[in-house]
């Protein structure tokens, strides 16, 4: 018998092993796999965590960005130098038929979300043939992605069924599927928000610095404190941008996106914002303030 | 009493958080992780009890909190109090009928550990979420209404969570409130359960009188039950050894999940390590091969490393080139686990269509993937009185005892060793569904004395002396289509050009070989499986082999084609459709099927699988035997030969 002088695992070095293990089966199994990228705090620790579980070769997967052309600046601005940084293949898809039509948050509300992002994102899989897709979602952000398995199923045309899920048992996943059929991959499906925090301050992990507060230009509107990022925001009668120091919990689509007012300007303050405060991470998000069940049902269309 | 849950308390942080943030994430980071599964019939209060568990641990954030308010206003079933059900029940179906379908996994933490839980449902399909849910759990959980005592799911949950190899395994008395607080109510529960504990081999186990409701003796103690001196669920869950722990101490064992090959001068092969620990320069073996070598390095992004453990997912690079590849087992070289092919195993049936004993399944373990028929079951448990029953096959959450047979040797351990080594998933090879989860118990000896025998002349040999490429010609069609004649015709060209060749045909084959099988879907799996074994052998001889059988399912055609090397085998579609055939109705036996004289029959009252991309496809309707005989010929041996 042997023993062993180190220490046991830690939950972070368990959850890192645990992940670089998915990342790993769907690079053996899968036939044209691709990693999801939003260059949120998530996506930036599923990248780190591909780039661990292949060195020292690169991820053998291209990054795809199903980009609605109305993320923040300092997103864009990230987005390629990490890529770049992991030595993989940035792929960014622009849903055309939405280009065309001038889809906007301004304008279209839940339409702008359904074809720049759920729609974008099948386009983009059909494009390429991808039959595996890595997503940066955790299970403790959303009921129904508590239930929904690591290696999650989608039919020909993208569509789960949460009553139709495999089980999942041990670290065996089962990645066989028929022609068009794919799979959605949720690495980070055991990690909490503090666990990603964490995980980010141990490891160095370069993220958007909109994380960080900072005096940035906002105008208050329908309860949420939006950043005016370029000159594409719409002021109403009467506003006017004003200086706050605020912040980011979550980033999408600039203008549908809720900032909180902060002075936590480096991670461990962040950490200690989130540990203190009293609201979830996604209380900032307009697009899940719909019913209860809206985010199951955009992801039974095909949503991430 | 602790607060009530229905009057949310103030959310309250720990204070070192506050006071000294770096302070906190420095003790954070050195945190412990527990997975454990809950477990209980519908009314036992699990949900409630998970709800807690978060609640008081702080894991509900406010909009969460009024969200939930307000839910159980709406769709509740505690009156105006909070329905924690709510909280762990998130998909609409399940919210709708007040039901949970399927396993949710939960999180939270305490200064000492994190925790993940694994939310079962206890509605009909237990079984099969059970297990999902106990494979990867560390603890279990069973929950016992007081009023109630030990019942028919307190021992299903037990058995399961025994089957499942769970070592740790805690006795929750709940709804201690409703039975005045009671402690000889509680000791009697216990004696109760001890005697049922010991029968089914759980040897210790730990009691904890509780209340869900009012959160006694969950995180903090009850001021009600002065007489329990045993730890509190919150603190029995913080202190109980892990079991990856343990996993440490076991010899060393690493699945193969992906050669790393960056460039020519590297080459390290990455995986999890399942046991035991492993330092650069120590000896190891790789199998099934057998070949050995040492660790020369243990690579990660971090840097190299000295030594690495149980749990962790690294890459290896050994001293020697020897060949190792994705599914082989790196092993300790003093003491690496067994190999064989045909073993002895627990299944649990998670598919609703039932086990079609002698049908080729893919096995999944570790990181192998291999093809294996099942057995019938010698027996089934009744998991809700555990007596063993007489069986044929399993049915959706059946538990059976099989023998498995792998059509090539793996490493492997007994599941009792090695969740790692011993539990395997079967995959439907046609609907790719994963349709049973099952724990190897042990290597049947008679596979371990059978050898390949070792033949000197080669099929290389006796190919090279007749001259040809041995093949087997796959004659696939319904009844009727021509199969026969058209393999009849085929075979006289072959015969022709100097080319050696047999010809099995199925009706022949029944009167003989076969003759004990019969025509429902096991049988006509076994017949296939024995033909395909029989023209293996012959194309080792050298032949050119045609076989004309209905082989109705894709997955047997399958099966066959994986016995022989690649391109050997050449699936022929004889298309003829239904109507056409039952027109032509050469032997008469459409019409017996009509008057239900034949059951089993193909294209009638069972199903046939045509060839989705067949290697040659002859339309009947198309073309006459002849010259479908001539395509054949010419596509397989290259030669276009006059009529004859």
């Amino acid at each position: 018998m042997q023993s062993s002088a180190t220490p046991p695992l830690t939950h972070l070095e368990r959850l890192e092993a645990e992940s670089i293990h998915i990342l790993r089966e769907v690079a053996a199994e899968a036939e044209r796999p691709v990693m999801l990228y939003s260059v949120g705090k998530d996506s930036a620790v599923m990248l780190h965590l591909a780039k661990k579980a292949f060195f020292p070769a690169p991820p053998p997967f291209p990054l795809l960005h199903v980009d609605t052309t109305w993320k923040f600046r300092a997103m864009y601005d990230l987005r390629a130098k990490a890529a770049a940084d992991a030595g993989m293949e940035l792929l960014v898809h622009q849903n055309p038929d939405a280009m065309a039509r001038g889809i906007n948050p301004f304008d279209h509300g839940a339409l702008h979300t359904d074809l720049w992002k759920t729609e974008g994102l099948k386009q983009a899989l059909d494009l390429h043939g991808f039959d595996a897709a890595f997503g940066g979602a955790r299970r403790d952000e959303e009921k129904s992605r508590a239930k929904e398995r690591i290696f999650s199923f989608r039919s020909a045309s993208h569509r789960w069924d949460p009553k139709q899920q495999r089980p999942e048992l041990w670290r065996l996943y089962n990645t066989r599927k028929a022609k068009g059929e794919s799979i959605r991959v949720f690495p980070l499906s055991n990690w909490t928000e503090l666990d990603i925090w964490q995980y980010i301050l141990a490891e160095g992990i370069e993220i958007v610095p909109l994380y960080f507060a900072a005096p940035r230009p906002t105008v208050e509107r329908d309860g949420m404190l939006l950043m005016v990022d370029d000159d594409r925001f719409r002021l109403l009668p009467g506003e006017q941008p004003v200086d706050r120091s605020i912040r980011f919990r979550t980033l999408g689509c600039y203008p549908l996106t809720g900032a909180v007012e902060s002075e936590a300007a480096t991670l461990p303050q962040v950490i200690q914002e989130m540990l203190l405060t009293t609201t979830s991470e996604r209380q900032g998000r307009a697009i899940d303030r719909d019913q209860a069940a809206s985010m199951e049902k955009k992801k039974q269309e095909g949503y991430f | 009493m602790a607060t009530n849950p229905a009057s949310p308390r103030d959310y309250v942080p720990d204070t070192l958080i506050a006071d000294d943030i770096d302070a906190y994430l420095a003790a954070h980071q050195r945190k412990s992780m527990l997975r454990f599964i809950t477990c209980g019939s519908v009314d036992d209060g699990k949900s409630t009890l998970i709800g807690r568990l978060l609640y008081d641990s702080k894991q509900i954030f406010e909009d969460q909190l009024s969200a939930l308010e307000s839910d159980s206003k709406r769709v509740g079933t505690q009156g105006q109090n909070i329905d924690f059900a709510l909280l762990v029940d998130g998909l609409a179906a399940e919210r709708e009928q007040g039901i949970t379908i399927d396993v949710a996994y939960r999180f939270f933490a305490t200064p000492a550990r994190k925790f993940i839980v694994a939310d079962t449902p206890g509605h009909e399909q237990y079984t099969r979420n059970m297990v999902t849910g106990a494979s990867t759990a560390d603890l279990a959980v069973i929950l016992t209404d007081a009023r109630k005592g030990v019942l028919t799911q307190t021992r299903r949950h037990s058995y399961l969570a025994q089957l499942v190899g769970i070592r740790h395994i805690v006795l929750a008395v709940n709804k201690m409130d409703l039975v005045g607080y009671d402690q000889s109510r509680f000791d009697a529960i216990v004696e109760d359960y001890r005697a049922f504990a010991n029968e089914i081999g759980i040897d210790a186990f730990t009691a904890i009188p509780i209340s869900g409701l009012g959160g006694d003796n969950i995180v903090d103690r009850s001021t009600a039950m002065d007489w329990y001196a045993g730890p509190t669920l919150m603190h029995h869950l913080d202190t109980v050894e892990i079991d990856a722990d343990r996993e440490a101490a076991r010899p060393f064992r690493m699945g193969v999940q992906w050669v790393n090959r960056p460039n020519l001068d590297f080459r390290g092969f990455a995986g999890m390590i399942a046991s035991g620990s492993i330092s650069v320069g120590d000896p190891i073996r790789v199998l099934p091969s057998g070949r050995s070598s040492t660790v020369a390095r243990i690579v990660t992004f971090g840097g190299d490393l000295r030594s690495a453990r149980a749990g962790q997912s690294v890459t290896l690079t050994l001293a020697d080139e020897i060949d190792c590849s994705r599914g082989d087992i790196i092993a300790a070289a003093d003491d690496a686990p067994q190999v064989a092919d045909q073993f002895e195993a627990k299944l649990v049936w998670l598919d609703a269509e039932p086990l079609l004993p002698g049908r080729a399944y893919w096995l999944k373990i570790g990181t192998q993937t291999v093809s294996a028929t099942v057995q019938a079951p010698k027996c089934t448990i009744d998991v809700n009185t555990l007596q063993s029953l007489a069986a044929t096959t399993l049915h959706l959450n059946d538990i059976g005892e099989t023998e498995i047979i792998t059509d090539r040797p793996i490493a492997f351990e007994a599941y009792a060793d090695s969740r790692e080594l011993g539990g395997f998933i079967l995959i439907d090879r046609m609907t790719n569904r994963t349709v049973a989860a099952g724990m190897l118990s042990y290597a049947l000896r008679r596979a371990q004395n059978v050898h390949w025998q070792a033949v000197e002349v080669t099929r290389e040999a006796h190919a090279r002396q007749k001259g040809q490429t041995p093949k087997l010609l796959w004659f696939t069609g319904l009844s009727g289509s021509g199969k026969s004649t058209i393999a009849n015709l085929v075979e006289k060209r072959l015969h022709a050009l100097g080319k050696h060749s047999f010809l099995l045909d199925g009706d022949n084959v029944r009167h003989g070989l076969n003759r004990d099988l019969g025509f429902g879907d096991a049988d006509r799996i076994e017949n296939i499986r024995r033909v395909g074994e029989v023209a293996k052998l012959m194309t080792d001889a050298g032949l050119i082999v045609l076989t004309a059988f209905i082989s109705p399912f894709r997955a047997e055609r399958e099966l066959v084609r994986s016995l022989l090397p690649d391109g050997e085998f050449v699936e022929i579609f004889i298309d003829t459709p239904l109507d056409v055939a039952e027109q032509r109705d050469v032997k008469g036996l459409y019409k017996k099927a009509r008057s239900g004289e034949i059951p089993h029959f193909t294209g009638i009252s069972s199903p046939y699988e045509a060839p989705e991309t067949p290697d040659i496809h002859i339309d009947t309707r198309r073309l006459t035997p002849e010259e479908a005989a001539e395509a054949i010929v010419e596509r397989v041996v290259g030669v276009w030969s006059p009529m004859l």
